[in-house]
Parts: structure tokens; sequence; C-alpha cells
């Protein structure tokens, strides 16, 4: 009340002000159509929507096995959608940026819970947070986790406080670690490929399953200097293999399909098998598009390696013992079509979309930074991704 | 018939020019006049003479040859014997009228040296054969002993040399010269496999036939029709149908004149076998129920009337399918069922008439069960087997082989058919089947075979490249969403496909074999082929 008396007099120069500020908007309005509202919200909203243009993505191609497009271009997505987030989002200090990218990548799991690339990416960001934090504040990240141990049992909760320091080039270093993220990313096919010439020589018969970028990036790059034959099981019932064969005889490659019922048969003159992986689990396992398993233990009883080419950015720190969620499936109907009529209605038909192949049946891992061993890819995890980080929903 | 007959003429011709009372036998019949059946008997037995000199190392097994010596030196056996112990096919696919090509392939280096050997034991065998009483089958199994060096290569069965010319001439002469027609190759075919035939569905073996065929009788074309286009597919479907077509070819066949029945119709046999593995390649229970029937024919003794001779052969073929399909099926299932507990989950694979009967009877023994099927592409077999499996009340699930892994933990049993079992234990069937023993195996799950005895064959493989079959490679094409991959295959130099139809099972994949005989495990297969030879 008093502050209306007090204002009466210049109560109506600043209602001319706020009409001319009306007006401008409404002039800008003309122009650009956007909504009337306050300047700062411009950049929120388009970041949700941003947001929500990514989820309904993903929620619409894990439809069939073989999604719409690659991992790889899930995780450049990603990685370009919270490095935006990093940008344009309002946070004072690490710890909020934290946890705003750990809501953001939970919806983002939620949309679609099988393509763990996302949730490896939001977990990478987290980690590069944690680096630059650490950075910034002076201390190195080794001896941060060499004596994490040791940190659980003196000082308890300690870590808690250390995100809330506030470094003015944080939000610099973070967004510049994240393009160095980016690169890597984009190279990873190219830096897998120039391996191929190491693994395969002339006149060799290769077995691969089901369609991998990966592996045909990788094949068709030896194939430019060696001969060799490949033999592509054509992975029933969504038959990615059939594609796959017809892109690596672009490259002159002799390549032979064959149903799946036949690849223990065909197994014993193969000399490797080369196959890709939706997702690298913690305990060095995978989870392929099914048919893998049956390949594998063929492959064991031949004695014929087995090497999977996989990106870094497909290792995530699950473990396989979760069953219900391990397994997707899809509409059995490509396995008993509706036209199969009566007696559609008494049988239960299954369509599973992946396989779980445990390490032993696993000879190297190729992935961009080089071969490695099944039993070294809990190494890798440790420096790919922070431990506080692995379970996204009860994170901090 | 004069007709056969004078093809074993003329296939003399080729081969031997030594003979002079064969030129006067031959000059006669060009001369038109009628042979009679002493001449033509007279006529037999020197053809096989010359056979005897002229022929290295393929040809019938030792025994046969055994037979014909011991036959040539005691006259006393009937000569009937010996046509019957010829004419028996030797390996199991093969067609078996090759023995006269046979005789066109002399390698005359050795002949002098066989000659001299066979000489030697001749002499051996005399004096053996004065101590036993006159051409017993025993005698020949003595000396089969001794002339270890003499032991003929097998032949080798033609549908497996596709990569050799040679073959492919002779193969191509023979079918000419039966009059049957030749069907050619489709596609591209994967370089491990050239040496198997792979044809196209769209062009079936009676295309070039004449109608109505003058060589190959009509229920034989219809057969040929069914097993090429798939309408007949499954071991014991394609046996039975067999034997039932050659019941009626016994039905309608006429001795002709001055001809033996037992010799005649075997004769006219062989064209038929030679275009049904045209139209697709024999499979192990064919190559045996062929045998059994051939030897039946030439038992028959040669006073027996021709009406009598037909009935007699029908009542064969009648106990054949009885005894070794029907009622072997019947054991198995009594045998099986002692197997199949309450609360089991079964697996099965595709579709094969066994198992499913095994699997129906024990649903109507009030056992109760689950069954999974297991499915894979081209074929999808396995919807057979689950309509008549739904169709009886049983519950199951349906799979495709690539989500084997996921289904395999909630198994307790796999119940597997087979086409054939060799005689090394490793077991012969559709494609798929090996994988599905392989994986049983990791996960612990016990995995049963069953098979009828008549299926065992006296081959030996140990891979699934030396010997199977080639389906036609267009199944393999398939359209989802619109678009499909593979349509032009043809125009893509680099691109093969394979259509595999048979694999093998190495023996320590399987747990037990449920046979006729009981309950063996799969390295008993000798053992049991052994016994069944013994008692023929």
């Amino acid at each position: 009340m008093t502050r209306r008396r007090f204002l009466s007099g210049s109560a109506s120069v600043q209602a001319f002000r706020r009409l001319d500020q009306l007006t401008i908007l409404a002039r800008n309005q003309r122009f650009t159509e956007t909504p009337v509202k306050m300047p700062g919200a411009d950049k929120e909203t388009d970041l949700s929507e941003r947001i929500e243009s990514f989820l309904s993505e993903l929620k619409r191609c894990g439809s069939g096995a073989g999604s719409l497009r690659g991992s790889a271009e899930t995780a450049r997505e990603t990685t370009a959608l919270l490095r935006r987030i990093t940008a344009q989002a309002r946070w004072g200090n690490a710890g909020e940026l934290m946890e705003i990218i750990r809501k953001e990548g939970r919806r983002m799991t939620a949309a679609q819970p099988s393509e763990t690339t996302v949730g490896n990416m939001v977990r990478r960001v987290l980690k590069i947070i944690r680096e630059e934090y650490a950075r910034s504040r002076g201390s190195s990240e080794e001896t941060d986790q060499q004596e994490s141990l040791h940190k659980l049992l003196t000082s308890g909760g300690s870590s808690e406080d250390n995100f809330r320091q506030h470094f003015a080039h944080l939000k610099a270093n973070v967004i510049e670690a994240i393009n160095e993220l980016l690169t890597e990313l984009e190279g990873t096919t190219d830096n897998i490929s120039m391996q191929a010439l190491e693994h395969i020589h002339s006149n060799e018969v290769i077995m691969t399953i089901g369609r991998s970028r990966t592996v045909e990036a990788f094949l068709k790059d030896a194939a430019r200097k060696r001969k060799f034959h490949v033999i592509v099981a054509e992975c029933a019932p969504f038959c990615q293999g059939h594609e796959m064969a017809t892109s690596l005889c672009k490259e002159d490659i002799e390549t032979t399909v064959i149903p799946d019922a036949a690849i223990f048969a065909v197994m014993s003159r193969v000399n490797k098998v080369i196959i890709g992986t939706q997702t690298v689990l913690a305990n060095g396992g995978l989870r392929a598009v099914n048919g893998t398993h049956t390949l594998a233990l063929a492959a064991k009883h031949h004695s014929t390696p087995l090497i999977v080419c996989a990106p870094m950015f497909k290792l995530s720190p699950q473990f396989p013992n979760e069953e219900d969620t391990f397994h997707k499936f899809v509409s059995p109907h490509e396995v008993l079509p509706f036209t199969e009529g009566e007696i559609l209605s008494k049988v239960n038909a299954h369509c599973p979309v992946f396989d779980y192949v445990p390490p032993e049946l696993i000879t190297l891992f190729i992935s961009n930074i080089g071969g490695n061993a099944p039993s070294y890819i809990y190494r890798l995890m440790s420096e790919l991704y922070h431990p506080e980080d692995h379970e996204l929903y009860t994170g901090k | 018939m004069a007709d056969s007959d004078g093809r074993q003429v003329v296939s003399i011709n080729h081969s031997t020019e030594e003979d002079v009372k064969l030129q006067e036998v031959v000059q006669a019949k060009c001369e038109g006049k009628e042979l009679t059946k002493e001449e033509k008997q007279r006529l037999r037995k020197e053809k096989k003479q010359h056979k005897k000199n002229k022929k290295d190392d393929r040809g019938p097994p030792e025994k046969e040859k055994e037979k014909e010596k011991a036959s040539v030196l005691a006259p006393s056996k009937p000569a009937t014997q010996s046509p019957a112990h010829k004419a028996a096919p030797v390996p199991v696919n093969a067609s078996a009228s090759e023995s006269p090509v046979a005789a066109e392939k002399p390698a005359k280096s050795k002949a002098e040296q066989r000659a001299e050997r066979r000489a030697r034991q001749d002499t051996e065998r005399a004096s053996k054969q004065g101590k036993k009483e006159g051409g017993q089958q025993s005698a020949s199994s003595k000396p089969k002993a001794t002339p270890n060096e003499l032991q003929p290569v097998k032949r080798l069965p033609e549908h497996i040399q596709v990569d050799d010319p040679a073959a492919l001439k002779k193969l191509a002469k023979k079918l000419e010269r039966q009059q049957v027609p030749l069907r050619s190759d489709y596609g591209y075919k994967v370089s491990l496999f050239s040496h198997l035939h792979q044809y196209s569905r769209k062009n079936p073996p009676t295309q070039q036939i004449s109608i109505p065929a003058t060589v190959i009788h009509p229920s034989i074309v219809r057969l040929g029709l069914q097993y090429s286009q798939g309408i007949i597919a499954g071991s014991n479907a394609r046996s039975v149908a067999l034997l039932h077509a050659f019941k009626q070819v016994i039905q309608d066949y006429s001795t002709p004149p001055n001809e033996e029945l037992s010799r005649d119709l075997v004769n006219k046999l062989s064209p038929y076998i030679s275009f049904l593995s045209q139209c697709r390649p024999l499979s192990a229970s064919m190559g045996n129920a062929i045998k059994y029937i051939k030897k039946e024919i030439s038992n028959i003794p040669s006073q027996c009337k021709e009406e009598e001779a037909k009935r007699r052969l029908q009542e064969c073929i009648d106990s054949y399918i009885n005894e070794k399909i029907i009622l072997a099926s019947e054991a198995i299932s009594k045998y099986a069922i002692e197997k199949i507990s309450d609360g089991d989950v079964i697996l099965v694979y595709g579709c094969s008439s066994l198992v499913n009967h095994i699997l129906c009877e024990a649903f109507e023994k009030q056992r109760k069960f689950r069954v999974i099927v297991v499915d894979s592409r081209p074929r999808l077999e396995g919807r057979e087997a689950l309509r008549r499996l739904v169709k009886k009340g049983i519950r199951c699930t349906y799979v495709l082989i690539s989500a084997l892994s996921y289904i395999l933990p909630e198994v307790s049993k796999v119940f597997l058919g087979a086409h054939a079992l060799l005689a090394n234990g490793y077991v012969m069937s559709r494609v798929g089947t090996s994988q599905i023993a392989l994986v049983a195996k990791a996960y612990n799950v016990p995995v049963l075979v069953c098979c009828e005895t008549y299926k065992f064959c006296e081959r030996v493989q140990t891979d699934s490249f030396e010997s199977n079959e080639l389906d036609d490679p267009d199944d393999l094409i398939v359209t989802r969403n619109g678009k499909t991959h593979l349509e032009n295959w043809q125009t893509v130099k680099s691109l093969g496909l394979l259509n595999l139809v048979y694999d093998v099972t190495p023996p320590d994949f399987v747990d037990l074999v449920i046979t006729d005989l009981g309950m063996i495990p799969c390295t008993s297969v000798p053992v049991v082929l052994r016994v069944k030879n013994v008692d023929q």
C-alpha cells in the first residue's frame, strides 16, 4: 500500500516504460514469432525442447533390433546434447551441474533402457566434470582414486562437500573437455579400422553375424590390401546379415550368406570370427545380437579366435546378472506371423533381441585404444567412469 | 526285356573285343534272332568272366566278387545268385546301375597283376571249396580276409563328384542311355561346395521329359516331382512314398517273354532310381530300402509264376514298411516315454515325424510336459510340428534358432530326429541340429536322438562338407519392410548364398540314441550294422 502511494507520482512513468518494453517485445514477436516471455527463459525452453525431441527419438528407434541409427550416432548426439546442457543450463558450481546432468541422464536412459551408449556418455561427462573440478582445485585425480578405500574408511562423506566450490573457468574447461570427447567419438571407427591389417591376412575365411558398422568398416579397410572370404550369418528374424553382405560385396569382398542354422556346420572352415556388439559389460562379457552366443560356442569348439570390434563408448558398467533388465523383446509377430491363424492363441512365441556372451568365449577386444583381452576390461572401465556414477539412479 | 539286354551287350562291346563266342552272340542279336533263355544265361556268365579280368580298383565290394568267383568255380550254384549280388548297389547313395558303366573304365596297367593274383586265390579257394560242400556263403567270407591288398576302393557316389568333369560326362552318358533327363546346376556355387549339385526349384527335372514318359513309370515321375518341389520331405515320408511308388510299378509290371522277372525287374528299376536321384539326391533310408527291394526281387525263384511273384513282392514291401517304420516307431516311443517325466520341458527341432509321434504318445499316456519348438529359416519346418502338437493339445512355445541361448536354461531334455546315423557315430540330420546339440551340451542338458535302425548307413563323415545337399539358394531371399536386399544376388559377382540341407553332429554331443533295438550310445552304430549284416 505504502509503496504504491510513494510511487504514484512516477507510476505513470514506469507504466509508460513498461509499455515501451512491451511494444518492443511485441515488435520482436512479430518478427521472430516467439511467445512473449523473459529473455533469459528463451534458452531454457529451447534446451528442454531439444531434450524432449531427443527423448522421443530414442523411444521411437528401439522398435526393431537394428536401430534406425547406429550407436555411434546416438553417442555423438547425446554428447552434443550434454554439451548444450552444460552451456545453457543454470548452474553455479560443479555439484549443481552434475545434478542437472544426472537428472537428464536418468530421463534419457529411461526412454530407451537398451540403448546403453546414452548412459555411458552421461557417465563420461560426469567423470569429465569431476576431473575438471579436481584440476581447478589443484588436487590430482589419481591420488583421489588410489586412496578411495582409505578415504571411505577415514573421512566418511567428506567428498560430498567437495563439489560446492565455484570456479569461474569450470564451464569453459568442461565444454572444452566435452569437445575433445566428441572428437574422440568421431574418430573411433577409423581408429578401429586402422588395426584391420594386423589381424586379417590373405586367403582367410572370416565369419560374422548380423550387421555391425564397425565390423563393416574393419573388413572394408582390410579388403583394400588383402583378399579374403567372408561368411555372414543372416541373423533371423531381422536378417540384417543380408544388408551386410550386399554392402561388403560392393567392395568386391567374396561374401557368402548362410542361414543361422548352418553356423556350426561351416565353422570348421572358418579361420576367425569377427563380430560387433551392442554393449560390452563390466565383466568383459557382451550383450550382442541374438545368435552370437551360439556363434561363440561353435568358435570355442573349433578353437577359432573370436574377435570383438567395439569402440570404447560401448563399455558399460552394468553386470549381466539382472535377468529382467538384460533381455529386450520385440513383437513375436516377427517369429510367428499373424497369418498362422488359430495356433497363435495357443502358443507362446518369443523374440529376444540380445544374447549374453560370457567373457571366457572371447579372445580379443579391438577398440579405438587398441587391442585388449577381456580380463582387462575392468581396468579400462575405471579409467573411463567414476565408481560413484555407475548407478545413475542412486546418484547423489 | 530285349532292350536292357541289348544295352548290356552294347556296353560289353565297348569294353571287350576278345571273346569270339560273345561276338557270335552279338551277331546273332544284330541279325534279329531271338536269344533263348539259356543263351542269355551263358552270355551273362561270360560277361561276368570278362568283367572279372578287366575290372580293377572300383567295382562291387569284395564279398560280391568273391561270390562271383565262387559261382564260376561251382557252377552248381544257381545262376540267379550272382546277378543279384552284382546288382546290389554298393554305396548307399549311388545309383545302382553303374556296373555296366564300370566296365567301361579299364585300367589295363594293373590287369595282368590282378589276373595273376586272382589265379592264385582261385587255387586257394578251390582247395578250401573241396573241404566244404558246394558254394556256401561262408566260403566267400573266409577268403575275404586273406587278399587284403585286393580290397577294392569303394566307388564314390556320383552326387559328390560334381567338380570332376570326367564323372559328369559319365553321368551324362549313363542318363542318356537310360533316357533320363539331366538336370543342370543353378546359380553361383560357394567354392567350398563345388563338389555338390545345386538345383533350382523353378527348373524341375520333368521339363525335358516327353509326355507320356516312355521309359519312366508315371508314378515315379510324380514322386520325383514331389521330391524336387519339397512336397514330400522328411526321411520316413520319402522312403514310404518311394516304396508305395515301387509297389505301383511292380503292379503294372509284366514280364516280357524270354526274360526272368527277378533279373529284368531290377534292370527296370535302375532308370527310375537315376531319375529320382536327379530330382533329389537319395537319402540313406531310401538307399537301404532300394537295396532291400532289389535283394527281394533277386531272391524270387525262377520257377515262380508272375502273379505269385508280384504278390510276394508286394507283401515284402508292406512288411518292410510295417516292420522298419511303423512298428519301429512304436518300439521307440515305448523306450522314449520312459525318459519323459512329469514337469519336463522338452526341446525339439524342426519337424521329425518320429519325435512328434513320441510326444503325442507321451501326451496320451498322461505325462505332463511342455514342448519348445525351435525352428530355422529358410525351411521353417518347425511350424508344421507346432501345428501337429497344438492340435493334440500339448502346450508349446516357439522360437527361432537364434534365440536358443535364451530359451535353453528352461529346458530339461532335448529330443532330436535323425536323417541317418553314420558308421563312425556321427548323426546326420537337418542343418542346425548340431548347433542345438552344441549349445545343449554347454548348458548340460541331455540330448536324445531318436532313429530307426533302417536309417543306419555304412558311410563315414567327419564334417558337413564331405557329403551334403545344397538346396535352392533363392530360398534365403526374404522381403522385410518392403526391401529385399538379396533380390539380385545373381548379378553381384562376389555374393554367394548357401542353403545347406544336412549337417553332422559329433557323437560327444549326443547322450543317447533310442532305436527300435533299444537305447544305445552313439558309438554303437557299427555294432548294430554288423549284427544286421550277419542276420541277413
